[in-house]
């Protein structure tokens, strides 16, 4: 388990199911106890040697001689990677986003600390919405299925992933959750991640957009505290907007600090508890789904130009 | 933060570029790590120590070049450096878009 946030990986359980998501081709485990004794040295032998010879960047799979590292001496080489480190849940993320997008479902990443009131306002806006639109729903939690119980209450269909040691849901446990929800077309798909303000904000599940809430019993410098979030989001709810009356809370700097780390978050004040401000939040919703369901359908309408077009030159043969 | 799942990531790609390249052990991993991208480099080097194990890339070394933060201000048509992703222009106060300092790459393995 990682000393800094808790995160580890292994434990995941898609509603009981147990998921190993990192495995290893090779069997690395990740269940091992550090000893205390290592050092964090850096292996000196390596030195920098290796920036006095640059090598092609393309990855050879011809790997010869020429490109031994020290010619004669080693079979040791040089290989240019430069991949994004997260390039492979990237690449989940990105045919999660695909998959979306060809069945016109609108996607949204819910982000928040633990206790800011995404449960509450996931339950008010499907009640709200759920007449109009078919609604799936994700809840990512470290431990229990509370969440998605509280969800299936509204009877809207839900699956709980429980991380274990993770602190996030990456791209492939979000994957897989689709594909055991089957969401219906032209729908509304909403994730629920782990209560965190720092690691969920580096992972891309392939949602349209991440929605950040922060509540108004936090501090106003939290967007400071925690930029990275309030930049990967593209839409904040400013939440339990009811107690601002008997609190010190300064809800025009909190949007401030958080317009400073990203200009272009659209902010929306709301209470769940007592739904207040949620019909701005709503019709957002709303006309998001409703361009995916336009983009959709001039896909397809393209799709059917191009098969009518392809059947007149077979036709004209 | 999530380093220890950074680690994993970082491991998967040195593996896979071994594998592809035939070697039969990875010695050293070089990454970029950008100064606003919230990752603490200790953190990381320990936590890939521990996924390592058992690897091609067990005891390999990692290197982690610090690539510091930068960012372009529209108004003055400059680059300037960050310290803080909501750092402003220092010479008029117009928030700057990031251009450099979010890296988190694999740049390069020495493997054999």
């Amino acid at each position: 388990m990682c000393t800094v946030c808790g995160c580890g990986a292994g434990e995941t359980k898609i509603d009981g199911e147990h998921e190993h998501t990192h495995a290893h081709e090779d069997g690395t485990v990740h269940s091992h106890a550090h000893d205390h004794g290592h050092s964090h040295e850096h292996h000196a032998e390596h030195g920098h040697h290796h920036h006095e010879h640059p090598v092609s960047a393309d990855l050879d799979y011809g790997a010869g001689p020429a490109r031994a590292h020290v010619p004669g001496m080693s079979q040791a080489r040089m290989v240019q990677v430069e991949q994004d480190i997260l390039s492979k849940n990237n690449s989940y993320a990105t045919a999660n986003r695909q998959w979306f997008n060809e069945r016109g479902i609108f996607a949204l990443n819910l982000v928040s600390a633990p206790g800011a009131g995404k449960t509450t306002l996931l339950v008010k806006t499907i009640e709200l919405l759920k007449d109009k639109v078919a609604i799936s729903v994700v809840e990512g939690d470290q431990q229990t299925s509370n969440d998605a119980e509280r969800i299936r209450a509204t009877g809207t269909p839900a699956l709980q992933i429980n991380t274990g040691k993770g602190c996030h849901l990456d791209g492939h446990m979000l994957g897989h959750a689709m594909q055991r929800l089957q969401p219906v077309d032209e729908s509304l798909f909403l994730i629920e991640n782990v209560g965190n303000l720092v690691c969920p904000a580096a992972f891309d599940l392939g949602e349209h957009h991440k929605v950040v809430i922060l509540s108004v019993t936090e501090g106003e410098d939290k967007p400071l505290k925690y930029p990275d979030m309030f930049a990967a989001a593209d839409i904040m709810l400013l939440n339990k907007c009811d107690l601002l009356p008997y609190l010190e809370f300064d809800a025009d700097l909190a949007e401030a600090n958080a317009r400073r780390v990203n200009p272009d978050l659209s902010i929306f004040r709301v209470s769940a508890s007592s739904g207040d401000g949620l019909s701005a939040w709503l019709d957002w919703v709303l006309s998001g789904l409703e361009a995916q369901r336009g983009k959709r359908s001039e896909s397809v309408d393209a799709l059917k130009r191009r098969v009518a077009d392809l059947e007149r030159q077979l036709a004209a043969k | 933060m999530h380093e220890m799942s950074l680690a994993e990531g970082v491991l998967q790609l040195a593996e896979d570029t071994a594998r592809r390249e035939k070697a039969q052990r990875i010695k050293l991993i070089v990454l970029e790590i950008g100064r606003l991208s919230s990752v603490e480099p200790e953190a990381l080097s320990f936590c890939f120590e521990a996924v390592a194990r058992g690897s091609m890339a067990q005891g390999a070394g990692l290197e982690i070049i610090d690539v510091p933060g930068a960012g372009w201000c529209m108004l003055c048509a400059e680059t300037v450096p960050m310290q803080e992703r909501y750092d402003a222009c220092p010479s008029c106060g117009h928030p700057l878009e990031v251009t450099s300092g979010t890296e988190m790459r694999v740049r390069e393995v020495e493997i054999e």
